[in-house]
């Protein structure tokens, strides 16, 4: 036996221990179950609801398990007389402040106090005093408080300090006054806040969208893969019936551990839209006709067959979502190859491919997601990975913690929940020129050889002390990456920041590595749903229009699945203006809206994310399939069932599937292997432009607002996450513009002008002008960066 | 031998009828227990377990606060409830069906609630005439609840003693 390993004794039997393990852990490993409120395995121990008291031999008191360290020869009882009694007290007293109305508490039935109260507490209450009212705190629209309910164990406290990075939740007062709540009467708006309703051992924090909507005992436990970030998080959909009334995550030590982001929990509510698209409709004489399966998939045909007859099949793009599934874009781009177009993306917002044709074979994370809370160093280029990848930066920010080097390159200040080493805020067209400096620095730091080329670019760069500290700590740091978010992939010059970001990277010997953005961003890759792709990464030799080309192409027919392109796309403006004039759009559409109704000719309802079966192949090139947990609303159709019979009815070969396994062992095999190589797929660096002396166009997408199902979404769409169709600018620039915060400005960009209202908003650089995407008010603006001008209106 | 001719005897005699006859003449001079039903009643226990009634508090807010455990108790699965938090915050029913056509009348109902909300009333003159009509919905059992009120108050008081 090593000396790390001890031997204690529990309840008679002997176990093997780690010296410096808690009691509880050993127990907990072991199978001996220890009644406990405060403690968690995620979080620090505070062994303040005293409930996990056992005896323990030579001690004079019985000891809380969770704040114990184990000791060789310990002997524990965790049953015995004087530890049942210790918990007993305890329950005793706990129960003295909580209230008895177990019946109108939504978290009745899966409450650990209710639960230990009936092994562990009295049967008649002996206090006769005054029981506690807490007020209750409005925190927002995901959770409801019932304060009167808490018990004090701080577990939403200590997720707050340690997981989340913000201190919102505290505990003021002391003994029978100490009351949990925000510090200052204020929302809570934390990304992740919703783990908080888990936290909660009792009903002092629960789910508000499900408030009093059912009871535990009626949900039936399904697994899905939550749709949203490229993380993959695994999680519980709890459904009643044929309704999903609620999302909870499911364990997955490698990818979300026991987390969620609110994004994936609460977006559930978008399935039950108002807005939910029923029925196959077509349009006639400009009105919208509910029709049967049969007359809406003839009259596609008719169309669709109208158009590649009187132009070519090249005149038709198919734009799909990158949150659909592995097989729906696997069908969707067979589809196309089918019917003779090449003209299929999902990298909707994206405007540079230039070196498309170079890169690996899907945005690959570089490492696991796991892997990120062990690097030594890491340099974000244009990524807000906290908004965007909340479970990515939870990892990032326990490395950081540990003291790694996170380093930024942002064109806003966005905030981060750890300490960041350095962070440089540009203008989004000094993104390259930044990150020039930086190569030009590890260049100069670096001592292996360097490609002359490389040396030849950066001649004639100046770095300061920011690059050099980003460029010692890649070159020094064993574990370090250099990652690519979602306002770099979306930047006009992605394919110079990756050949940059990827020179840095091989240079100081880091990985490269992409933050991708949707769910199956990755998996759409290796479905061949890009245009110069076939399934599993080979070439095509007949490479397609991407997005971009084939909204300013002005196609004569478009398809879309999934998607609201005047939203999901880089180029609002131009997304709305080629669909307006388009002779056929086919939309495949969960959602109606007053737009897709204007500008589509066919709209065939498909299922919501829970209603298919399918697969996400996530950041890290994990593939996970799901089954579908609810059947779909009225007539709509899971997307790949559609897409077979679309292939049958126009009939093309090899759309015989009987399920979507079959269509997932298909794909499956095709890409064999997943897996890609991040380094060395880049071409040689061109020469930056200059400066612009143009104000610049800086475009978010609020993590609420990147699919159609989260704008869909009741509860989310009240929080802070969302667009708010205004243009954030600094104080300097509203002072040059004379511009205040009640304010409406008059925006144009390229030949299109909107006013919208006015954010003072000091994250944004100089001369910089921030929108917020997939709000109606910007639609009309155009590209997603680029020149704009404003004025007061 | 001599049974045989005992037997025999008595049957001439038809001695067996004439006993069975002494017993319906016993009970044609004794007092009646028939009850003219309609005009006449049985008495009824105050746990009589007739027709179910959701009762309101004396201010007329209705008792049942949603919490489900009669439908989950309820062994003939006759209960169907949705809930929902109503616009001043408490926890309400927007349906609260029972389906007589299934109810077994065992009052688990009723023992399950926490509240004295769904009770079973003495009353079980009740019919339905189409199908449908024995689905009791949140209006007709609060209506019934109503009706009775007093006497369901006054039965709960009587059975106070042995709850």
């Amino acid at each position: 036996m090593s000396d790390n390993h001890i031997k204690i004794e529990v309840d008679g039997k002997s176990l093997k221990a780690d010296k410096g393990q808690m009691l509880i852990e050993v127990t907990d490993a072991n199978d001996i179950y220890v009644p406990r409120f405060c403690y968690h395995k995620k979080l620090t121990v505070a062994a303040n609801c005293r409930m996990c008291l056992v005896e323990v031999e030579k001690a004079p008191k019985p000891l809380p398990a969770c704040a114990t360290p184990v000791m060789d020869g310990m002997i524990v009882k965790t049953q015995s007389k004087v530890a049942t009694d210790a918990q007993k007290s305890i329950m005793e007293f706990l129960l003295i402040n909580h209230p008895l109305d177990c019946p109108i508490c939504d978290q009745g039935g899966e409450c650990e106090l209710q639960d230990l109260a009936m092994g562990y507490g009295g049967d008649v209450s002996r206090y006769q005093e005054k029981k506690r009212v807490v007020k209750d705190k409005n925190i927002g629209s995901l959770i409801q408080t019932d304060l009167t309910r808490c018990i004090h164990c701080t577990r939403c406290v200590r997720f707050g300090e340690e997981v989340a990075g913000l201190r919102e939740m505290g505990a003021t007062g002391r003994g029978e006054n100490m009351e949990i709540g925000t510090y200052i009467e204020k929302s809570v708006s934390s990304e992740m806040s919703g783990n908080i309703i888990d936290l909660c051992p009792v009903g002092a924090l629960t789910s508000k969208p499900f408030r009093y909507s059912a009871r535990t005992w009626e949900l039936v436990q399904k697994d899905g893969i939550a749709p949203h970030d490229s993380v993959g998080s695994n999680i519980h959909l709890h459904v009643k019936g044929d309704r999903v009334k609620r999302v909870a995550p499911a364990e997955n030590e490698s990818i979300n551990e026991v987390w969620l982001s609110d994004r994936d929990r609460f977006s559930y509510e978008g399935i039950y839209s108002d807005d939910r698209l029923q029925m196959p409709m077509i349009k006639e004489d400009d009105s919208w006709k509910e029709v049967d399966w049969e007359t809406a998939l003839d009259v596609v045909k008719e169309k669709l067959n109208g158009v590649i007859e009187s132009n070519s099949a090249e005149q038709v793009g198919l734009l799909a979502s990158p949150s659909a599934t592995l097989e729906e874009l696997y069908l969707l781009q067979k589809f196309a190859r089918g019917i003779g177009s090449s003209n299929i993306d999902t990298r909707l917002r994206q405007a540079d491919f230039s070196d498309q044709d170079l890169v690996s074979q899907f945005p690959y994370l570089g490492q696991t997601v796991s892997g990120l809370e062990t690097l030594q160093s890491a340099l974000l280029i244009g990524s807000n990975v906290r908004k965007e990848q909340p479970i990515m930066n939870h990892r990032l920010r326990k490395a950081a913690l540990k003291g790694a080097a996170i380093m930024l390159l942002n064109p806003v200040d966005y905030d981060y929940n750890y300490p960041l080493e350095v962070k440089s805020i540009v203008a989004p067209e000094e993104l390259p020129l930044e990150l020039t400096s930086i190569l030009k620095a590890v260049i100069e730091m670096s001592d292996g050889p360097i490609d002359t080329q490389a040396k030849q670019y950066v001649e004639n760069v100046n770095f300061t002390e920011v690059h050099q500290i980003i460029a010692s700590k890649l070159i020094s740091s064993k574990r370090a990456i250099v990652l690519l978010g979602n306002t770099a992939t979306a930047h006009p010059q992605f394919s110079s920041l990756r050949t940059l970001a990827g020179l840095i990277a091989k240079i100081s010997n880091s990985n490269l590595g992409y933050l991708s953005e949707a769910a199956n961003s990755s998996g759409a890759w290796l479905a061949g749903a890009v245009p110069h792709r076939h399934a599993g990464g080979k070439q095509c030799a007949n490479i397609g229009m991407n997005s971009n080309e084939m909204l300013h192409a002005k196609l004569k027919a478009y398809v879309l699945l999934g998607t609201e392109p005047e939203l999901d796309c880089w180029d609002s403006r131009a997304a709305r203006i080629a669909m307006n004039d388009a002779e056929l759009v086919i939309s495949l559409t969960a959602y109606r809206s007053g737009e897709i109704e204007n500008y589509a000719d066919v709209m065939l309802p498909i299922s919501a994310f829970v209603e298919t079966s399918g697969t996400y192949i996530n950041n890290e090139g994990i593939s996970q399939s799901f089954t579908g947990a609810v059947p779909p609303l009225g007539e709509a159709r899971p997307a790949w069932k559609l897409l077979r019979v679309l292939g049958n009815t126009f009939n093309l070969d090899g759309f015989e599937y009987q399920s979507s396994s079959d269509v997932n062992a298909e794909v499956m095999q095709t890409i064999g292997d997943i897996k890609a190589e991040n380094m060395g797929h880049w071409r040689s660096p061109v020469a930056i432009e200059k400066k612009s002396t143009d104000l610049q166009r800086i475009t978010e997408t609020p993590m609420n607002m990147i699919d159609s199902l989260c704008r869909r979404a009741f509860s989310l769409q009240q929080t802070d996450n969302v667009s708010d169709g205004a243009i954030h600018i600094n104080r300097v620039l509203a002072d040059k513009n004379n511009l205040s915060d009640t304010d409406t400005a008059n925006v144009e960009q390229d030949d299109s002008a909107v006013n919208l209202n006015v954010v003072i908003d000091d994250r944004v650089p100089d001369d910089c002008v921030l929108i917020q995407s997939a709000h109606p008010a910007q639609i009309d603006l155009g590209g997603s960066f680029g020149p704009i001008r404003i004025a007061k209106a | 031998m001599i049974d045989n001719i005992k037997n025999y005897v008595t049957s001439l005699f038809l001695w067996e009828l004439l006993k069975g006859l002494r017993l319906t003449g016993k009970y044609l001079f004794k007092r009646k227990i028939t009850v003219q039903y309609p005009e006449e009643k049985t008495p009824q226990s105050h746990r009589f377990r007739g027709l179910h009634a959701l009762r309101r508090y004396p201010n007329g807010e209705e008792r049942c606060i949603a919490c489900k455990l009669c439908e989950a108790v309820c062994p003939a699965v006759a209960i169907t409830i949705e809930s929902e938090a109503r616009a001043d915050g408490s926890r309400r029913t927007t349906k609260y069906d029972i389906d007589l056509t299934k109810c077994i009348f065992c009052g688990f109902c009723e023992e399950s609630c926490p509240v004295d909300s769904i009770v079973e009333t003495r009353i079980f003159e009740y019919h339905g005439e189409k199908r449908g009509d024995l689905l009791m919905t949140k209006q007709r059992l609060l209506e019934i609840g109503d009706l009775v009120e007093k006497q369901l108050a006054e039965d709960r008081t009587k059975d106070a003693l042995y709850r």
